[in-house]
């Protein structure tokens, strides 16, 4: 059946290739391009940042090319509030958030979804890599690119009316066809990081937003070992950048166990304090049956763990079959049955192992 | 397809295409010294003729240049430095709050760049500027003077001749962009100091424009060169562009007292029909003083981008008539300096008629408008 379809063209390879294979499904394709900063810089400088005017020209010359009608739809001052402020919040209040996936659950699939759907238009189609079968979500098949992460949050009702024809294809050869449909961003570089910070300076984007908050920085059992200039930047695992004046006794690396934004503190410690083995997820959202033994997914691109999973009140229980290390607060655990999304929760409490 | 953006640019006349396309097979630049420059320049100076003639004005006062935004960047940047040149105390510029882009940007940039003094002239609600307004802001420290014929966005004629008249008693140079008003008003005339005129909305080519440079008027070039243009603007005339447009501005003078009245009656005839379908619709600009060939609404609660998006899907073509800036619009600045709020001013269209323009495209805007608005307003704003 014919759909009327928006598909959201970010000036990038995936999402011009996606409203291409749409349209030549069959369905009605409209292109809009999301402007989602109010000052746009006029060029793209490298991997980072999007929705400069050349990215929005880009997608314009790609819709061109497909023969598809095209707009740019200003939806910056919903980005701003849902997906930036949430950045800083979800930082300032000592966890890790996760920006791409707030914009599929808050903009893509939401903002635009909404105004699509009353402007006629049945679905979003977006390039993520990723495949609806039968109302569920499962991993693309390349899985060095698959993003079913980011898209986990997203509910039942909000996927019914997504469509990803990316899915099915690795990204080398979605490349391939985009040259070969004559789609002049073939070889346009892939964007990573976070969109709106441009210069990938996350730590002075959030320092500009939060200001400086100098605090204490201890071990495990309280010993000040060293200062910060706010805790909110640091993130749980991290080694780099802790500017400790004097080794650990044992002289092993030392790293960011956790963060208390109650009392500005930042906890440091040996490797494997980092080590959990149970985590509380709260605000699960389910797109399939739940099952007990599944696999967890806790960030990105990162690893998957054998676990059990079991719901307890609101929230999830995940107890992990082997030790995962760094597991921050604020990232979403997704949980999966095979390549089959079975839900997503927001890591709450990750529960080290104790020796 | 409907098209009712003839304000964006209007099909060019056959005739006008007739011409233009005989010189593009012809060699020859007007400067040149032998034969076929010589055949060139006199076509540039028969069409030089004729447009002085439709805009009463003398040969010598029309300056040729490649479009309207470059005719507007030579009168308000080259009269404003030749004044202060010749009177320093003079550093003023008053431009009415509604002008367009190539005006009013060009206006801020001389406040950035030169130190010029730049003063909006308020307008009222329908959009129109007061002398009085401008009476009580004129003085012998301005520089330059500049307010549009007709609005591009709301239609509304300006009294111009009241404004010029005003500035010349305080020895100030006047400019009017006319882009809009010519090929639908009878423009030009002895009171202006500087007039703006564009090739392709007046059924000629696209890249040419004329600035009507009274005699003894003598910006400062903006462009320097060979000095073709009276020394005041260079680059090698444009012959088949400027036949194209001697063509088109001979028929809009010839067929203007036919093609004013037809437009009208099209335009009221799509103002009420508008407002018939959906009564809650806001006519913008004056209804009285407005080119014959402009309606403009506000459509209280609707994004102007998704009613056009919504027509365009109808095969209607029309306009937000605001500004993109980055591919985003912005509230207009005209609605905003009529004293609209942003709201209004982002869920307004434009739509224009023009010479190809029937009765058949306002049938098809009338039946389109109102489920049109109702899904708009359904979406609401984002």
């Amino acid at each position: 059946m014919a759909l009327r379809v928006l598909a959201a063209m970010s000036g990038g390879v995936d999402s011009a290739v996606a409203a291409a294979r749409a349209a030549e499904a069959g369905h009605e394709v409209t292109g809009v391009h999301m402007a989602l900063s109010s000052n746009p810089k006029s060029y793209r400088t490298g991997a980072r940042g999007c929705c400069t005017l050349e990215d929005s020209r880009d997608a314009r010359r790609a819709a061109d090319v497909i023969g598809i009608p095209f707009y740019v739809w200003d939806l910056a001052e919903r980005f701003d509030r849902d997906v930036v402020q949430d950045f800083v919040a979800e930082y300032a209040a000592g966890r890790t958030p996760n920006p791409c996936l707030r914009c599929n659950e808050k903009i893509k699939f939401a903002a635009l979804l909404e105004k699509g759907r009353a402007l006629g238009f049945d679905v979003v189609c977006t390039g993520h890599y990723a495949r609806l079968t039968d109302g569920e979500l499962w991993r693309g098949i390349d899985a060095g690119k698959d993003q079913s992460y980011v898209l986990a949050v997203c509910t039942k009702e909000q996927l019914a009316h997504a469509m990803f024809p990316l899915g099915d294809t690795s990204k080398a050869d979605i490349r391939l066809e985009a040259e070969r449909r004559g789609l002049q961003v073939a070889d346009k570089p892939d964007s990573h990081d976070v969109c709106f910070i441009a210069d990938g300076d996350t730590q002075g984007f959030l320092a500009s937003r939060l200001g400086s908050a100098p605090g204490r920085i201890v071990d495990a059992d309280g010993n000040l070992l060293g200062e910060h200039e706010g805790a909110y930047g640091y993130t749980v695992g991290q080694r780099k950048g802790l500017r400790l004046g004097h080794p650990a006794a044992d002289g092993k690396p030392r790293y960011v166990l956790d963060i208390s934004p109650v009392t500005n503190t930042v906890t440091v410690g040996p490797r494997e304090a980092l080590d959990v083995t149970e985590i509380i997820a709260e605000r699960p959202v389910w797109l399939a049956q739940p099952v007990a033994d599944c696999q967890v997914q806790l960030r990105a691109h990162g690893e998957v763990y054998d676990c059990t999973a079991s719901l307890e009140g609101d929230a999830v229980r995940i107890a992990l079959h082997t030790p995962a290390r760094g597991v921050a607060r604020g990232q979403a655990a997704v949980l999966y049955d095979g390549d089959r999304v079975i839900g997503s929760a927001t890591i709450a409490v990750a529960d080290r192992v104790t020796a | 397809m409907t098209y009712l953006d003839h304000a964006a640019t209007t099909p060019m006349l056959p005739e006008a295409v007739e011409a233009m396309a005989a010189e593009l097979s012809r060699v020859g630049n007007p400067s040149s010294l032998h034969a076929p420059g010589r055949r060139a320049r006199r076509v540039v100076e028969e069409s030089r003729e004729i447009i002085a003639e439709a805009f009463h004005a003398r040969p010598s006062e029309v300056i040729f240049t490649g479009g309207g935004t470059e005719a507007d960047n030579l009168a308000v940047k080259g009269l404003f430095w030749a004044r202060r040149d010749a009177d320093p105390r003079r550093n003023r510029i008053l431009a009415s709050a509604i002008e367009h882009h190539a005006v009013l940007d060009a206006v801020h940039w001389l406040a950035d760049h030169e130190g010029a003094r730049v003063e909006l002239i308020e307008v009222d609600e329908l959009g129109r500027v007061h002398p009085e307004t401008l009476e009580q802001m004129i003085g012998d420290d301005v520089a330059l003077t500049t307010v549009m014929w007709a609005n591009n966005e709301v239609g509304t004629v300006q009294p111009v001749a009241a404004l010029a008249a005003l500035a010349r008693a305080h020895g100030v140079p006047f400019h009017s962009d006319a882009v809009q008003a010519a090929g639908q008003l009878d423009v030009g005339g002895t009171a202006f100091d500087a007039l703006t005129i564009s090739g392709h909305k007046i059924g000629g080519p696209l890249g040419v424009g004329v600035l009507l440079l009274a005699r003894g008027v003598d910006p400062v070039p903006v462009l320097h060169g060979g000095g073709q243009e009276r020394d005041v603007r260079s680059g090698t005339l444009d012959t088949p562009a400027i036949a194209g447009m001697a063509v088109a501005v001979q028929l809009d003078v010839a067929r203007r007292a036919e093609s004013t009245a037809r437009l009208t009656r099209l335009r009221d005839e799509l103002i009420g029909r508008v407002l018939a379908a959906v009564p809650d619709a806001i006519l913008n600009g004056d209804p009285v003083d407005r080119l014959p060939g402009n309606a403009h609404f506000s459509f209280p609660g609707c994004e102007g981008d998704a009613l056009l998006m919504l027509l365009d899907a109808r095969g209607i073509a029309c306009s937000t008539g605001s500004a993109c800036s980055a591919g985003v619009s912005q509230p207009s600045h005209v609605l905003l300096a009529m004293g609209a709020d942003a709201q209004r001013a982002r869920g307004s269209l434009r739509f224009t008629l023009g010479h190809t323009s029937t009765s058949a495209d306002v049938d098809a805007l009338a039946e389109a408008i109102g489920p049109v608005v109702e899904r708009a307003r359904r979406a609401g704003f984002s």
